[in-house]
């Protein structure tokens, strides 16, 4: 079902009220790929995805989707194409998961016409992904922040998009959670070759799973590339404030950072000096 | 204030300077006050001579002219002290519960204040001012401990919406009960309908007497619960991990809010809003620090209604506005001005 | 390594999928059955039930136009008009209030609490007291009042788009500010036009005459389509406007459709029957405990508001010594079922 879809920003800026969050940035998401966005708190993370996805208007500069300006196109056709999973969304007390899944086939269904075979399959398909095909009859809020958290991604597979956009997926799950929310990404990604965007705050999780790495400093494009090209001390440093060293994750081969604080830097530092010795 | 004129610390003067600001504005504030009781006695709906209002203060009420100043001057005192109580119960339950948009008329205090008392006239017999005192404390304590329970249930504890919603929910209830209680009672519906719009007309020596072992009662735990108050504006692990007494402190404070409320609920009818804005205000004057809010709510709300009084008499000649009425068309629109410059999310 | 399970739905999934939603289906269609058929008997009772009984088969003969002696007076003239006023309010009053608390995910968010209700009784007061004008100049007055201050309470909450959590409590303090306007002009009122205001503000059904219920049925006609083509987006509004955004709705321009859809309504009802308390805030979460989380609420909660108001109109009248209007029974027996669904929302923090 895959095309692959682009999605451009160029020149962007962003703000509310009074301040600029974003300040004409320029980015490709790659296609096919999973991009993940890191950056320090409040840096605009979250408001350059809610722009990406048509949310928040643009102060200057355009958001491209398939070479076209995503705020000018029809909501509908938009949400045919791109999904987004907001950073906290709001589950009807009492819904089903089924029901919450289906919710997700709204810009596919006419106001009138209703449920079609199609929608039905839609959603076992997300259920079957994600693997909460034995909570369909349960109420969301009886299921626990990992459970919660696929069903809310089965609700934006539903959406049969290529491109999905994810506000800090794995926040408030833990580690382990973690991982299997980040593996169900990977398995989309893999298999129907959907395009994948989220904000991550977890530096590492990042470097392990996205292809693409976009690091955001105050408002500002720092580095965008390969984890390995990304994440470099110098690039934590401009972004966090932090001292780091960077290794190479022996289970992933992909780099891990290591925050260097003001008492736990010395062993490091002894190698350094060993080696320029 | 200490008069330590070494600053031995540098940082000394920078923590005294808004203390020199204070004083200032409590005196600018005394001073407006003083203006507005001196306009509250001599203007009114009826223009009179100075000579008038010079005897009616020696205590003579001869004439028209003199009477009518001698027939301001309760009026005029009952608007400081209720302005006081309302400006004080505002401040203590913003501190209490945390909370911006605290006040007793949203919160629907003032409204079971005036259930319990139409609900003793109707039912029980009840004719005395002291009755009608005990009466709407009962009602307003009871209000307030209900509406506080129910709208901290819940994630986020007492979140201004769910307060606020409570509050304006039990409201359309007491609402309800009070016509239920009335509507059948052709005999007492006249007496009831004082009971819906607040107003300091009818005060007289007598009333204000009535109520001012409760009202120096309320102020004075208060006053005392200042200090805690600041505790509990860090939260309650906090304050408790700072050795406060959590619970005791709350009630403590609670109560004196509640007898205010009450107190003066009972004489004015309910009077909303004052309790909302004066503490703003007062906060944006001299800072967080709840032994000078306190005091400085007393003193802007007594300003705020005795103001709102004199407005009411003046711009509705030969008629009046109730003063209940005058700060609900303040009060609406800087209720709404809070919610707007509130971030969503505290919300 | 990977493990992964992407394959098509299999075909008992969809099963599974398929049957849940038809079961949902079933349990809603259900209900909006035994509601309709409870309308009907209650409906009857109605005309049957007074000061003199009269049996169904006089009823019938009056509704189909005979002329029964007695009857045809009692039942043609008084009773079918109260009730039909009665089942067209509750509709427009149950179907309002479902949409904003909807739209505001937050059952307590109905008209009566944030202020629509507030500002149509006021102006019916000011039209009344002040104006001295007659039935149809108080209708029209408090139904444009009423749209003005939806507006008003929409606009002030607009601030880098609308949050309903802002309008809510905008509503509140906007509905504390027509109260007291409302109650000062009571204030002022002279003995007669005071009770005439006081009648209209605690919501009655006395005097329902047909040019009453024809207003009211022509806003259900014309506005009710507008609402349940609404009916979808709504539902997905109540997954939070972001997710609603992403999923192609138009938030804002959703949100003044059912504003002033439900607006329209409940200003009408207004005009025609007062504010009958609790009735918009009632018939939603009731309508919800009854569907279940079995899709859209709009046409079960405006059967429940006109059983509701038919019901507590005919209790009003017979059950306690004094015919109280039907405002002051749903309100008491609304309170405590109010108070109930504050305590069981604020606990689980849902919506509906």
């Amino acid at each position: 079902m895959t095309t692959a879809h682009s999605l451009l920003v160029e020149e962007l800026t962003l703000g509310y009220k009074d301040h600029v969050v974003i300040e004409s940035l320029d980015l490709a998401v790659p296609p096919g790929r999973i991009t993940a966005i890191v950056g320090a708190n409040a840096c605009g993370k979250s408001t350059l995805l809610r722009s990406m996805s048509r949310l928040l208007a643009p102060r200057g500069g355009h958001v491209f989707l398939d070479g076209r300006e995503v705020h000018r196109l029809p909501s509908k056709e938009v949400a045919r194409t791109l999904g987004l999973l907001p950073q906290s969304p709001i589950a009807p007390e009492g819904i089903t998961v089924s029901d919450l899944v289906g919710r997700g086939r709204h810009p596919h269904q006419r106001m009138l016409s209703r449920w079609s075979r199609e929608d039905d399959e839609a959603v076992a398909d997300a259920l079957e992904v994600t693997r909460t095909v034995d909570l369909a009859d349960r109420p969301v809020d009886e299921l626990s922040g990992g459970q919660r958290q696929r069903v809310w991604i089965a609700m934006a597979l539903a959406q049969r998009t290529d491109l999905l956009l994810l506000d800090e997926p794995t926040t408030f799950l833990d580690v382990s959670h973690q991982v299997e929310v980040l593996d169900l990404l990977t398995d989309l990604n893999r298999s129907l070759g959907t395009t994948i965007v989220m904000v991550l705050h977890d530096l590492n999780l990042a470097a392990r799973y996205a292809d693409h790495l976009i690091a955001l400093a105050s408002g500002r494009l720092h580095a965008a590339g390969t984890p390995e090209q990304v994440l470099t001390p110098e690039t934590v440093r401009t972004v966090f404030g932090l001292r780091s060293e960077i290794i190479t994750d022996p289970t992933s081969g992909k780099p891990l950072m290591l925050p260097i604080g003001r008492y736990h830097g010395a062993v490091a530092e002894e190698r350094q000096v060993a080696e320029s010795g | 204030m200490t008069t330590d004129t070494s600053p031995a610390v540098p940082g000394a003067a920078v923590v005294r300077r808004p203390r020199r600001g204070r004083t200032l504005w409590l005196l600018a504030v005394l001073g407006v006050l003083g203006a507005l009781m001196f306009a509250s006695v001599t203007v009114g709906s009826r223009d009179v001579p100075w000579s008038a209002v010079v005897a009616a203060f020696g205590g003579s009420a001869e004439g028209f002219d003199q009477a009518a100043v001698a027939k301001r001057i309760p009026r005029t005192l009952l608007a400081v002290l209720a302005g006081a109580a309302l400006g004080v119960a505002g401040a203590v339950m913003q501190g209490v519960t945390r909370n911006p948009l605290a006040d007793p008329g949203i919160l629907g205090v003032n409204m079971g204040a005036s259930l319990a008392v139409v609900t003793g006239i109707a039912y029980f017999g009840l004719a005395s001012a002291t009755g009608f005192i005990w009466a709407a404390i009962a009602g307003a304590g009871l209000t307030m401990v209900f509406v506080y329970a129910i709208g901290s249930l819940g994630r986020g504890g007492a979140t201004p919406l769910k307060l606020a919603l409570a509050g304006a929910a039990i409201s359309a209830a007491l609402a309800s009960f009070i016509s239920a209680v009335v509507l059948p009672r052709n005999d007492i519906a006249d007496g009831v309908r004082s009971w819906q719009i607040g107003g300091v007309g009818g005060g007289t020596f007598d009333s204000i007497t009535q109520a001012l072992p409760f009202l120096a009662a309320g102020f004075f735990v208060c006053l005392l619960s200042a200090r805690a108050l600041n505790l509990l504006a860090l939260g309650d692990d906090l304050a408790a991990g700072l050795g406060e007494r959590v619970a005791a402190a709350r009630g403590a404070a609670f109560l004196g809010a509640v007898v205010l409320c009450g107190a003066t609920t009972a004489v004015t009818g309910p009077i909303g809003f004052v309790g909302l804005v004066v503490p703003h205000v007062c906060r944006l004057l001299v800072g967080v620090d709840h032994r000078w809010l306190i005091p400085f709510s007393a003193l802007g709300g007594a300003a705020l209604l005795t103001a709102a009084d004199v407005v009411g008499r003046v711009v509705a000649r030969p008629g009046e506005i109730d003063v209940g009425i005058v700060t609900a068309l303040i009060g609406a629109p800087f209720f709404i001005h809070i919610v707007r410059r509130q971030k969503v999310r505290a919300l | 390594m990977s493990t992964s399970t992407v394959e098509t739905g299999s075909a008992s999934t969809v099963g599974t999928v398929t049957r849940g939603r038809v079961r949902r289906a079933h349990r809603r269609r259900t209900v909006i059955v035994v509601l309709a058929a409870s309308i009907v008997l209650v409906f009857a009772l109605t005309l049957m039930v007074g000061r003199t009984f009269y049996p169904p088969g006089d009823v019938v003969r009056v509704v189909l136009g005979q002329d029964v002696p007695g009857a045809s007076f009692t039942v043609g003239r008084l009773r079918l008009p109260r009730a039909a006023l009665a089942v067209a309010a509750g509709l427009c009053f149950g179907l309002s209030g479902v949409t904003f608390q909807t739209m505001l995910r937050n059952p307590l968010a109905s008209p009566d609490i944030i202020g629509i209700s507030a500002g149509a009784s006021a102006a019916a007061t000011f039209a009344i007291v002040v104006l001295s004008l007659g039935e149809t100049g108080v209708s029209v007055f408090a139904i444009v009042v009423g749209l003005l201050v939806a507006l008003v309470v929409y606009v002030l909450s607009f601030k880098d788009g609308v949050t309903g959590t802002r309008l809510i409590l905008i509503g509140i303090g906007i509905a504390a500010m027509l109260e007291s306007v409302t109650a000062y002009i009571l204030d002022q009122a002279a003995e007669w036009d005071l009770q005439e205001a006081m009648r209209w503000l605690t919501g009655s059904l006395n005097g329902a005459t047909w040019d009453k219920v024809v207003p009211v049925v022509v806003a259900l006609l014309v506005l009710t389509p507008v609402l349940l083509y609404q009916s979808g987006n709504l539902a997905t509004l109540q997954l939070g406007d972001d997710t609603a955004s992403a999923l192609g709705v138009r938030v804002d321009r959703t949100r003044l459709v059912a504003i002033v859809g439900a607006v329209g309504l409940i200003a009408f009802a207004t005009a025609a029957a007062g504010p009958i308390a609790f009735v918009a805030f009632l018939s939603g979460p009731i309508a919800a405990r009854l569907v279940g989380p079995n899709g859209s609420l709009l046409v079960p909660s405006a059967l429940v508001g006109a059983l509701l108001v038919l019901t507590a109109d005919l209790c009003a009248q017979f059950a306690f010594g004094t015919r109280y209007p039907v405002g002051v029974v749903t309100g008491v027996l609304g309170a405590p079922y109010l108070v109930y669904l504050i305590v069981r929302t604020n606990r689980v923090g849902g919506s509906l």
